[in-house]
């Protein structure tokens, strides 16, 4: 949109929270934001974080109160940390699981779930694995509630590349892929 | 409003919208915002293709180019995103708030009006009515932080100083900030 004789303003946002800059010092990350900031603009993060304007921010303020909203700045950012961390661990944590049922005696579907942790969009991957494999593919809820991708075919192997090359992609190749195997109960003969 | 957005279950359609219906829309945004006269045009381009994108609670949005330009709740006035703000600042009406309330505003917190009329807040000399959309400043700071809608004249506020003064609508960091349309 911003074309020349714009009346716009082009505003710098931060890489690490999105915030503008000014605003980083309310996020979690306060840290990285600064960092981010002095590679990537280097004047702005003079104008932000030099001793000048740091002593004019804290300029109205009385020293007791600064003190204590440093104090409660310090506690979110460790919070945010400790969040950052936990979700890290989720990820590595948990694992992609390709699910081949069986459908009839020699009809296989293939089932995916696991996904939404790593921030797949399960509708768009069916649409991938529809058209790359052209089979059918649709993404239903599962036993514990959670979306799985249902392939129809037997296609367990190629999935499985797929995925983990989706992966591998994303920074997560410590991420396993688990082959299991599903048959249904035989019905009851009455 | 947008503190448990979730862009997977919250959206309900996407659709583009028509000519003749994009043009009422910018009369409309003139009407509501007199200053942007100027600047529609290069807001919501004449070929510019909007899309309104809606959401649970009679919640439309207005975007072009995969970027919320303004949100709209049922009848009510047309709310400009943070992004909109930050491009076009002086086009909007605008209070200030003291450094205090930032923190809680950008958890979600409605505007008290301590925090419009304390030292280092600053309400604009005209008044304005209850009801009017205004983007929010901050102590200290040069670009916006929220975007919210009046509960009472500015004078009652200054009068009052009691209570919410502004409702917040869209804050940095809410669902709304980082929503993103693919």
């Amino acid at each position: 949109m911003a074309e020349e004789g714009s009346k716009s303003l082009s505003v710098v946002y931060c890489g690490v929270c999105t915030f503008p800059p000014e605003y980083c010092e309310f996020g979690g990350t306060l840290q990285k934001c600064k960092d981010w900031l002095r590679e990537e603009h280097q004047s702005l993060f003079d104008k932000l974080y030099s001793e000048d304007a740091l002593a004019k921010a804290t300029e109205g303020l009385s020293l007791e109160k600064q003190e204590k909203i440093e104090r409660e700045i310090q506690k979110l950012q460790a919070k945010e940390a400790n969040r950052a961390e936990k979700e890290l661990q989720k990820k590595l944590a948990s694992k992609v699981v390709v699910k081949r049922v069986e459908r009839s005696k020699r009809k296989h579907v293939i089932a995916v779930s696991g996904l939404e942790v790593f921030g797949i969009d399960p509708k768009k991957l069916a649409k991938t694995f529809a058209s790359k494999f052209a089979t059918g593919a649709s993404v239903t809820k599962n036993v514990e509630g959670k979306d799985e991708i249902v392939i129809q075919g037997d296609v367990g192997d190629e999935v499985e590349e797929y995925v983990s090359s989706l992966l591998e992609e994303k920074g997560l190749d410590s991420v396993k892929v688990e082959r299991t195997e599903d048959k249904p109960k035989k019905k009851s003969q009455s | 409003m947008f503190k448990k957005f979730n862009s997977k279950d919250d959206i309900h359609s996407r659709t583009n919208v028509k000519s003749s219906v994009q043009r009422g829309l910018k009369s409309k945004l003139i009407e509501q915002f007199p200053k942007l006269d100027n600047v529609i045009d290069e807001i919501i381009p004449k070929k510019g293709q909007l899309v309104v994108v809606k959401c649970t609670d009679k919640l439309s949005l207005y975007a072009m180019e995969h970027e919320v330009l303004f949100y709209q709740q049922f009848d009510d006035p047309f709310v400009p995103s943070l992004r909109l703000v930050h491009k076009f600042p002086e086009y909007f009406p605008s209070v200030k708030v003291d450094r205090g309330a930032i923190k809680f505003i950008l958890s979600g917190a409605n505007i008290m009006c301590p925090g419009l009329t304390s030292k280092g807040a600053a309400l604009p000399d005209e008044n304005f009515p209850a009801g009017t959309v205004v983007a929010i400043f901050a102590e200290g700071k040069e670009t916006a932080l929220a975007v919210g809608k009046l509960t009472m004249d500015t004078e009652e506020i200054k009068k009052v100083n009691k209570g919410i003064g502004i409702e917040v609508g869209t804050y940095l960091g809410d669902g709304l900030w980082s929503l993103e349309l693919e």
